[in-house]
């Protein structure tokens, strides 16, 4: 077992924390399109590129869709490549994401989430990932600076991981993350080096016949992501849905293997589970609103109350078995959101939360609760009417109203 | 045909394990060339425009030959030839 190795605290934002991450993690290629709340990271690499402090390829691209074309061909010649994004730049990446998930092109995307036009907002909010759910790529939020840190490193190790050799993307709460300074303790280059190691290819065998590494080389050529008509592309899309069931122990043993290191967890890397043990009622929810969730259900637990939090770190793959397990006990359930699925029965997260339940024999009240859209801030005190409503919804034993609204001006 | 893979046994993201050689692509065709041989010059335009390489200058007979296993019948050999010498035929 290895031991805590040595770390040094610094203050950094979360985009920093990002751009620093990428610095140690030996990136080859960084292919990149300005955004707001994203553009301290790239503004940061391109720093770090022009003082000559990494050996970083930095190409400056026209738009996004071309980032992440730029980002695809480069992973497919076997570099390392990282890039960022948010709001209207990942949804002009939306077609190119999928191209990239379908050439399991392993590369790592820092999403510092942010609310889709229109109205223009620059502001904070699930919006941009929610809508690339579908995509193919693994997805990770983060509920502070650290854990930023944290998880851009294990990103790598998760998406080269020989078993998965998907793309994923680490979503960062614009500007309540991206802007904000924090304590983050570092790992030294060194150690951060030997964890990510160097990229693995899976063997393939090619039209000569010869069985290769998965990467453009002019010695054995290869077509990536070439045509499939009907009698082929069902298959390669069932190999993404494979790898995304392997993403759901890989995830969790690279969490634990980095955790050796930090001695930080963020629950088992798929969920954090916080008071929920004996809790009667619950809040579920991504990001940084756990953080003001957990000091709410401080406060209620001091008060006697059973109150706990379940924190989704790792939505895609979603690991609804575990959701299950988290929630067996508990009477009333919150599903807290930060996107919109317009015109659907509440947002995403609450259909698969909900859904994830449905089998079992004495399932909780499930209820949801859209929060925090552009920017909106979510205080502690609207947290505590949450858990009274759910309070309310075990005592009278049925719920009025599945999808509520916090903050909002009626 | 060789029989189809199933989703484990196929390559990751489509990686051709044929080759384009043994992938007869002519079989997309609805059209093909038809050359009057008294019109054409044997400039070869045909043979440089052909974006498949199908039509082939055959120096043994001293004239092209058109390769209708891969022959897509684009028809852009016809409307290059100077010589107005290939029609397109169902």
């Amino acid at each position: 077992m290895k031991t805590v190795v040595k770390q040094e605290i610094q203050g950094l934002n979360g985009d920093e924390a990002v751009a620093l991450a990428v610095k140690q993690c030996d990136v080859d290629v960084v292919a990149a399109y300005p955004i707001t709340p994203q553009t301290i990271i790239v503004e940061k690499l391109s720093e770090y590129v022009a003082n000559g402090e990494v050996d970083i390829e930095y190409v400056c691209t026209e738009s996004e869709h071309s980032a992440m074309a730029a980002c695809l061909a480069a992973s497919a010649t076997g570099a390392r490549v990282f890039t960022a994004s948010a709001s209207a730049g990942l949804a002009l990446m939306h077609e190119m994401l999928f191209v990239t998930s379908g050439c399991r092109a392993p590369v790592v995307m820092a999403v510092a989430n942010r609310a889709l036009s229109a109205p223009l907002n620059i502001h904070g909010d699930h919006s941009d990932a929610m809508a690339e759910r579908d995509s193919g790529w693994v997805q990770i939020y983060c509920e502070n600076a650290q854990e930023v840190y944290d998880s851009v490193i294990q990103a790598f190790r998760i998406a080269e991981h020989l078993d998965v050799q998907l793309p994923v993307m680490v979503g960062l709460d614009g500007f309540t993350l991206s802007h904000t300074l924090e304590n983050v303790s570092v790992l030294s280059d060194d150690v951060v080096k030997r964890f990510v190691r160097t990229r693995e290819f899976p063997v393939v065998l090619t039209h000569e016949g010869k069985t290769v590494p998965y990467r453009l080389d002019p010695e054995s050529p290869m077509t990536m992501g070439p045509v499939a008509l009907p009698n082929y592309y069902f298959e390669f899309k069932r190999q993404q849905e494979e790898a995304m069931r392997n993403a759901l122990e890989v995830i969790p043993a690279v969490h634990e293997e980095y955790a050796q290191l930090s001695d930080r967890r963020y629950g088992d890397g798929l969920l954090e589970q916080y008071a929920l043990d004996d809790a009667e009622m619950a809040i579920v929810c991504l990001g940084s609103t756990a953080g003001t969730v957990k000091t709410v259900v401080d406060d209620l637990r001091a008060e006697g109350a059973k109150a706990g939090l379940l924190r989704i770190r790792t939505y895609r793959p979603f690991p609804a078995e575990a959701i299950v397990k988290a929630l067996s006990k508990v009477k009333a359930v919150a599903v807290m959101e930060r996107s919109m699925s317009f015109g659907g029965r509440g947002g995403a997260v609450f259909h698969e939360v909900r859904h994830a339940l449905y089998d079992e024999a004495a399932h909780p009240f499930v209820l949801n609760y859209i929060h925090g859209l552009g920017g909106r801030d979510t205080n502690p005190s609207q947290i505590r009417r949450v858990y009274d409503d759910l309070r309310e919804i075990i005592n009278a034993k049925r719920v009025d109203g599945l999808v509520r609204y916090v903050g909002l001006r009626e | 045909m060789s029989k189809e893979k199933s989703w484990k046994e196929a390559s990751p993201a489509g990686v051709c394990w044929k080759s384009s050689v043994t992938y007869l692509t002519g079989d997309w065709k609805t059209f093909r060339p038809e050359r009057d041989v008294a019109k054409c010059t044997k400039c070869l335009m045909c043979t440089i425009f052909c974006p498949d390489g199908a039509i082939h200058w055959k120096s043994e007979k001293g004239d092209i030959e058109f390769d209708l296993n891969y022959c897509k019948g684009c028809g852009i050999c016809a409307n290059e030839c100077p010589a107005k010498a290939i029609v397109m035929k169902m």
